[in-house]
């Protein structure tokens, strides 16, 4: 049947056992993209003729700002299946990406600034693209203070997924920032209609970051929610058998 | 090698950025597993007074 594999991804045990078994398959190919686009990002890649060796600042930079906003739209959609279908596991889903999600928007705010200082001359600016980005670090710490101030997991879940998904409205904002306002971030130069305005040299390594990246916030992603379905979970028998093996 | 280190004079922005995302895919690794070491303890302590109530 078409649907079964949906109904299985909304059984608990199921859910466990899948994450568990997936998760090497994620974290091994990711350690070694994340590897090769260091190397490549550092050591291959020509120096900008514009920037010299600050560009390489992008290869940590990009992937941090990609996973900030990849993982808060997975937030968002899991939240939304949470609360339309009164699904369980995707509220487990959406509690996981969101220590992630902070830790990685941290990243991209921290690197953006030791990037803005050599090149714009300043750490920071209250700038369409940094504030935006700031506002969703505080979406992202909003939600996990919400969720640790309700005691009762089933109404944190619905009451943190109400605002992850009003929250949703800043990814777009975010992206579009550069192109909508004078940023003085620059504008994609990826993610674009058309070619990507980098070289093949430069372009590989970052390829292979955002791909590793993503992989590796997959493997997190499993990791973390193996714990929030237990912790849904109460006295199911086949918790017995997670726990004693 | 020097120049490597050197990162063009970039070397105190390059390396703290590495650095710095560095430690936070080092930590999301630990905090990860440790969230489902915890949940796991619980769930164990669960079953344990379960077991003694009956």
């Amino acid at each position: 049947m078409a649907w079964t594999w949906f109904h299985r991804l909304a059984s608990p045990p199921h859910v466990y056992a899948l994450a568990a078994r997936l998760t090497p398959w994620f974290a091994w190919p990711a350690a070694l993209l994340i590897a090769a686009g260091l190397w490549g990002g550092l050591v291959l890649a020509p120096p900008d003729y514009q920037q010299g060796d600050g560009f390489r600042i992008l290869y940590v930079h990009a992937p941090s700002a990609w996973m900030s906003l990849m993982v808060y739209t997975t937030m968002a959609i899991a939240a939304a299946v949470g609360l339309i279908w009164r699904m369980k596991v995707a509220h487990a889903v959406a509690a996981s990406c969101a220590p992630i999600g902070a830790s990685f928007t941290f990243a991209a705010l921290v690197t953006g600034a030791l990037w803005g200082e050599p090149m714009w001359g300043t750490y920071w600016e209250w700038d369409p693209r940094m504030t935006s980005e700031l506002v969703l670090l505080f979406l992202y710490l909003g939600y996990m203070g919400l969720r640790a101030g309700i005691e009762d997991t089933q109404r944190a879940d619905r009451a943190s997924a109400l605002l992850a998904v009003v929250g949703v409205v800043n990814v777009p904002i975010i992206h579009y920032s550069v192109t909508w306002w004078n940023s003085l971030h620059q504008a994609p130069s990826v993610m674009r209609i058309g070619k990507p305005s980098m070289p093949a040299a430069m372009l590989a390594p970052l390829l292979l970051m955002l791909l590793g990246f993503t992989l590796l916030f997959v493997a997190l992603l499993l990791v973390r929610l193996r714990g929030e379905v237990l912790a849904r979970e109460r006295a199911a028998s086949w918790i017995r058998e997670v726990v004693s093996g | 090698m020097r120049a490597f280190f050197d990162m063009g004079g970039y070397a105190a922005f390059v390396w703290p950025a590495y650095a710095v995302t560095l430690v936070v895919v080092v930590l999301n690794i630990v905090w990860a597993r440790r969230a489902l070491a915890r949940s796991l303890a619980e769930a164990r302590r669960r079953l344990q007074m379960q077991g003694e109530a009956r």
